[in-house]
């Protein structure tokens, strides 16, 4: 604990009294809020309404910090708009203010009558599941979808090409055979006081904002704290970022480029023989392939692809080289282009070339707490192979990986397809948790919006009436946030309690919702007698989370934190099989990766054009100047979410693009004016903030907006369609695997609103 | 009486907001109301390679330390969430002990 806090007042009891309030110690997973699952103390009166959030000092986690939107959490949880009560409205009245309120027995009955109507009509697949980004809300709905109503079809809100971590994701299992992390001292208890940690000396930022974003499990200002000791930043970013500003070295890169950049640092490491010869002699398997591969990225011919110079090219990879410990904090920049798999296989080769694998500060394999995807697995393997049988996307038609079924989910692009189409069979049914897929996440959003209204049933189970609900539901079931809902923490080191503290009107839990209907639809797999039980059984039997817990244990420690090695490629505690080395083909990392060459894909890094770009099409640059990079973070709000509170309303009132002031001039564009963004495949608008952080012919926009405040109905639908960033963006230009898309590579022009 | 005051390593402030917020809400603060307030230097360009940007919370003539939470064990709302941590409340003469880097300043707010 800090020096600051006084233990008499900050108990390590899980709860305790504070005067006429009760103190519970617990963590914050969404919804609302992030991937990060911050440790929080919740205040609340004797009639068990929430009245203060406040971190939780005696956590290692977090040290007693917290986010703005966090420390917004009462206004969230009690705010006037919320939806605490189940709804329906006449299929007629979508996109109409008119809903009836009802009880939750009937929701649940309305539900099954959606589900066995769907069934009957065109069998149980046509239903198709959907749920938000790597919150608390993304297996329930899945589950469900496999075990209640039989179908394998769900998604997280069409995000086109899945180009949220699972491009970097898959790139990690295929070149190591496991996820990798930035080592920040998070993994033990005792953090930086561990004997065996060190701080990186140098933090290699790749393609995020981490102090904003939090994004995939980390918290980032982690960073912030190695810094303070000592650790140095390289950032490679299209704007300078508050790090950049804090960087040894940094380099502003046109947004596509990213492979390019990597491959050359990679050539100048190997023509000047500043790589790990140990690591990569002994442990990785393809440098020849490789040491080939490079040599056509040249630090000249980068320079003009990234639009950086060739010295600062060489200077970086002798930076990285010659740095001592280094680790990898790379981000969704690289996800977010079509060559999403070649990139990833780029700037992780940078980190293998120095050695720094595994090691106390280094980039460090984790195979701790997917509880998702475990309690995912737990239930499919209950209701044998057939389940997965004809799942959207595992026909062969959608990448290299999706055709070996490699995802862990439906394909988007296949999801859309087959919903337009009816091919290899139709989309009737929507079963949507927490996700607004248009207003937020969906590529072509429009497109998306009209499939969407032509579903024969939708169902919508969120927090707040969105976009989606007003357009499309039939049936809205009021969901509880974090504070309203027992449940379990996992996603990487420590395992973290979650515990109901209060209840709000009938708003549920997505765990009790699933275990309530999946009870009614099929009672042999939902067996529990309640959540608890449930969970008991889920947290103790997941492959990645080996910790025999009991709930009312777990409750009582808060957090528990497993043991953590480093090096266990060398001690044999990778490997499947105990032997010593990677969990790959061939056992070592993979420069040359053998997974990728099985399947037909370059198995080898590259850098291509992104499918419109200054260079791949000349013609359409000359209409539409400007790159376009969309999707940064914000300070104040998490994707779509927390639009509707005043609060960070009052610190970010409107959706911004940033612009460098020369691009500006030339568009005729001032600070603060309302401007059009606009490319082929659509246009909104947002409003201009010049700033010379900005690469020169790069354009950044915000995504996510809609106004709370504005006209519910069709056909503004909260002014969904003023500023929705994805007008411009597409679907379906995934790479040979089956990832990526391009969020962060389109082109764009920009002009001033009338 | 003993002055109090805010000890600020603002070399690593990212002007994430927190101290505003968490004051905004410990205070009951309205649109407009503020008991601290970020500013911001820059970003500037320096030279080719190096940017200033630095962000400085500055407590108002709202802020009272948090008086309640001091009475009762705390520390200010806003040092306590801090995200950086670089926030320290106390007594200036022990604060003053503090300042041992450049890039820091030290608030005597009553």
């Amino acid at each position: 604990m800090r020096e600051c806090f006084d233990p008499n007042v900050y108990k390590k009891d899980w709860q305790y009294q504070e005067g006429d309030l009760t103190v519970t110690r617990t963590c914050q997973w969404s919804a609302p809020g992030c991937h990060q699952g911050c440790s929080v103390l919740f205040y609340t009166d004797k009639d068990g309404k929430l009245v203060k959030i406040e971190g939780d000092p005696n956590s290692a986690v977090t040290d007693g910090r917290l986010c703005m939107r966090c420390l917004a959490m009462v206004e969230a949880v009690y705010h006037p708009d919320r939806i605490i009560h189940p709804m329906k409205r006449a299929k007629e009245d979508r996109g109409f203010d008119k809903w009836e309120q009802i009880t939750m027995d009937e929701a649940y009955d309305l539900v099954i009558e959606m589900v066995n109507d769907t069934t009957e009509k065109y069998g149980a697949k046509s239903i198709c599941t959907g749920a938000g980004t790597g919150r608390n809300a993304t297996w329930q709905s899945n589950v469900l979808g496999h075990g209640g109503f039989g179908t394998p079809n769900d998604n997280a809100g069409l995000l086109a090409g899945n180009c949220c971590y699972t491009p970097r994701m898959q790139a990690m299992n295929a070149l190591f055979g496991s996820t990798f992390i930035a080592d920040c001292g998070q993994l033990n208890e005792k953090r930086f006081d561990e004997p065996e940690y060190r701080r990186p000396d140098l933090f290699i930022i790749w393609g995020n904002n981490p102090v904003r974003a939090n994004a995939d499990g980390f918290y980032g200002h982690w960073i912030i704290d190695c810094m303070r000791r000592g650790s140095e930043l390289f950032v490679v970013d299209p704007q300078v970022t508050w790090l950049s500003a804090h960087a040894k070295m940094f380099l502003q890169v046109r947004p596509g480029s990213d492979a390019a950049l990597a491959l050359a640092i990679c050539n100048v490491m190997i023509e000047e023989d500043l790589y790990d010869h140990e690591f990569v002699e002994c442990w990785c398997y393809g440098f020849d392939e490789f040491k080939e591969r490079v040599k056509e990225y040249t630090p000249a011919m980068a320079a003009e692809l990234c639009w950086v110079s060739e010295e600062k090219i060489y200077e970086a990879a002798r930076l990285i080289a010659n740095a001592g410990v280094t680790t990898l904090q790379w981000g969704v920049a690289v996800d977010q282009t079509k060559w999403a798999n070649g990139t990833s296989q780029a700037i992780a080769s940078v980190q293998i070339l120095t050695g720094n694998i595994d090691n106390p500060g280094g980039f460090v394999a984790i195979d701790f707490g997917y509880v998702q995807s475990d309690i995912r697995e737990n239930v499919s393997k209950q209701l044998g192979p057939e389940v997965r049988k004809d799942r959207l996307g595992d026909d062969g038609n959608w990448g290299a990986l999706n055709a070996i079924g490699k995802g862990g989910h439906a394909v988007p692009e296949a999801i859309l397809h087959a919903a337009e189409t009816g091919e290899p069979y139709p989309v009737k049914m929507l079963f949507l948790c927490s996700t607004t897929a248009f207003t937020n996440m969906a590529g072509q959003a429009r497109r998306v919006y009209d499939v969407y209204k032509e579903m024969d049933h939708v169902v919508v189970c969120d927090l707040f009436m969105t976009p989606t609900a007003m357009a499309c539901a039939d049936l809205f079931i009021p969901m509880a946030m974090s504070c309203e809902r027992d449940g379990v923490r996992g996603w990487y080191t420590p395992l973290r309690s979650i515990v109901k503290v209060t209840q709000t009107g009938e708003a549920i839990g997505d765990e009790q919702m699933m275990l309530e209907l999946g009870k009614r639809m099929n009672p042999d797999l939902f067996y529990w007698d309640d959540v608890p039980e449930m969970l008991e059984f889920c947290t103790n039997n997941m492959a990645t989370v080996p910790i025999e817990v009991s709930l009312e244990e777990l409750r009582e420690k808060v957090i528990i934190y497993p043991k953590f090695e480093y090096n266990k490629f060398r001690t044999g505690k990778l490997r499947f099989d105990g032997e010593l080395g990677f969990n790959t083909i061939s056992g070592r990392v993979e420069l040359f990766c053998n997974m990728y060459n099985n399947v037909g894909m370059d198995p080898l890094p590259y850098h291509k054009e992104p499918p419109e770009s200054p260079y791949s099409t000349p013609e359409l640059f000359e209409q539409y100047p400007l790159v376009l990079t969309t999707g940064r973070r914000s300070w104040e709000f998490f994707h779509s979410e927390h639009r509707q509170l005043k609060s960070m309303r009052e610190f970010h009132p409107d959706p911004i693009f940033e612009i460098n002031p020369a691009d500006a001039e030339q568009a005729g564009i001032k600070e603060g004016d309302w401007a059009v963004l606009e490319n082929s495949h659509g246009s909104c608008k947002l409003r201009a903030h010049l700033t010379d952080t900005m690469l020169k012919g790069v354009v950044s926009a915000e995504h996510g907006w809609w106004f709370p405040e504005k006209d519910p109905e069709e056909p503004s639908l909260f002014g969904l369609w003023e500023s929705n960033i994805n007008c411009l963006t597409v679907q379906g230009d995934f790479g040979p695997s089956g990832y990526g898309s391009s969020y962060k590579t389109q082109l764009c022009k920009v002009y001033k609103a009338d | 009486m003993t002055q109090h005051g805010l000890l600020i390593d603002y070399e690593f402030c990212t002007g994430c907001h927190s101290c505003e917020m968490a004051c905004k809400v410990e205070k009951g603060f309205k649109e407009g109301e503020w008991g601290i307030k970020l500013a911001e230097i820059g970003p500037w360009k320096l030279d080719e390679d190096r940017w200033e940007w630095d962000y400085l919370p500055m407590p108002t003539q709202r802020c009272d330390l948090c008086q309640d939470r001091i009475d009762a064990g705390k520390v200010p709302a806003c040092v306590h969430h801090c995200q950086s941590l670089v926030m320290e409340f106390g007594p200036i003469e022990e604060l003053a002990k503090k300042v041992t880097k450049p890039r820091m300043v030290l608030y005597s707010v009553q």
